[in-house]
């Protein structure tokens, strides 16, 4: 914990990890150093599902501008949806 | 004593436990050299990134330079995993509280000097959140730790809307308990900490008459000796080595 900016909430969905698909119950969108990603900091999300000291992840790093038009698509994605009557 | 090509090496660097003075045992990785000593210690504090492959390697590598040198798993309570699945359930968490690492350090410190082997002396160093953590167990123990070393420690100047239920408080306000020497390896270019927070804790240390050396490295940013990442700077990074190896010779020595 370095920058300590690290965003949770409880979800409801599904995905899909080296052993195939589980439920995804919980994520954490942090803005800190990445594991992996070349980046100083980076936009962190970790989809997760954990159980009984078990962890399974999907996890993507993020750099600031593709954060961003993430952001856009979700809203862009759910927008047309709510239009079309499908939430 | 420099290294010469007609002498005997030898290390043995396995997984053990260690009891935390909170009274449980975590997992910790040592690495120390064979052979009757007696031999110093080191304790490393693994960075966010987590208990990872750099932190194994750093350890034996103290070894190598003849140290008993224990990484324990600040993370061991969190689950078991590969390092950065746990690193990252951990960071869901709000990260591991600082009492608990001041406690499974100060453990750790206590093993080493139990060890037939060990000279009696102990060191601690850290990198990123590990180099905040060793500021902070340096400061909050007392006959603990001989010499502490904070590499690029983020939040060691931790504002008020960034203290948690886990960082209460900031390890600069500590600066008065600073129980050893301290050397500090920063780099120009980092953002955390940035430039002017360094200079915000060597004005405390100052302030406070404790026995420091704070290097600030141009043309480096953050975790500058992660020779597996980016900002890895070969030429800083030696210097950095170099001082670290001058630091712990003198005052953790035989």
């Amino acid at each position: 914990m370095c920058t300590n900016i690290a965003e949770n909430a409880y979800i409801n969905g599904w995905g899909k990890g080296v052993d195939g698909w589980f439920n995804v119950s919980q994520v954490c969108v942090s803005f800190d150093h990445p594991a992996y990603a070349p980046f100083e900091h980076a936009v962190n999300i970790d989809f997760m599902n954990i159980q009984n000291g078990n962890m399974k992840r999907v996890a993507v790093e993020l750099d600031t501008e593709s954060a961003k038009e993430l952001i856009g698509l979700l809203e862009s994605a759910l927008a047309k949806g709510k239009a079309q009557k499908l939430t | 004593m420099p290294y010469t090509t007609d002498q005997y090496e030898g290390m043995i660097a396995e997984t053990i436990t260690v009891q935390s003075e909170q009274g449980d045992r975590i997992h910790a990785y040592i690495a120390r050299p064979l052979g009757p000593g007696p031999f110093p210690g080191v304790v490393l504090v693994n960075h966010l990134p987590g208990w990872d492959e750099f932190y194994k390697e750093t350890t034996r590598r103290f070894a190598h330079h003849g140290y008993i040198a224990i990484c324990p798993d600040i993370y061991c309570r969190v689950g078991h995993g590969t390092p950065d699945d746990v690193a990252a359930q951990a960071r869901s968490q709000g990260g591991v509280s600082d009492d608990q690492v001041v406690a499974d350090m100060s453990g750790t410190a206590g093993f080493i000097r139990s060890l037939p082997n060990s000279n009696n002396k102990v060191g601690i160093i850290g990198t990123c959140s590990g180099g905040r953590h060793t500021y902070l167990v340096a400061c909050r123990t007392s006959g603990v730790f001989d010499a502490a070393v904070d590499c690029w420690g983020g939040n060691v100047v931790q504002d008020a809307e960034k203290l948690t239920p886990a960082q209460p408080v900031s390890p600069l306000d500590y600066t008065k308990d600073l129980d050893c020497p301290l050397l500090g390896i920063f780099g120009e270019e980092d953002q955390s900490p940035p430039p002017e927070q360094v200079a915000m804790h060597e004005e405390q240390l100052k302030l406070h008459n404790k026995d420091y050396q704070f290097h600030m490295y141009p043309g480096a940013g953050h975790g500058f000796f992660y020779y597996d990442r980016p900002p890895y700077r070969q030429e800083q990074a030696m210097d950095g080595w170099g001082k670290i190896w001058e630091f712990f010779g003198k005052l953790l020595g035989n």
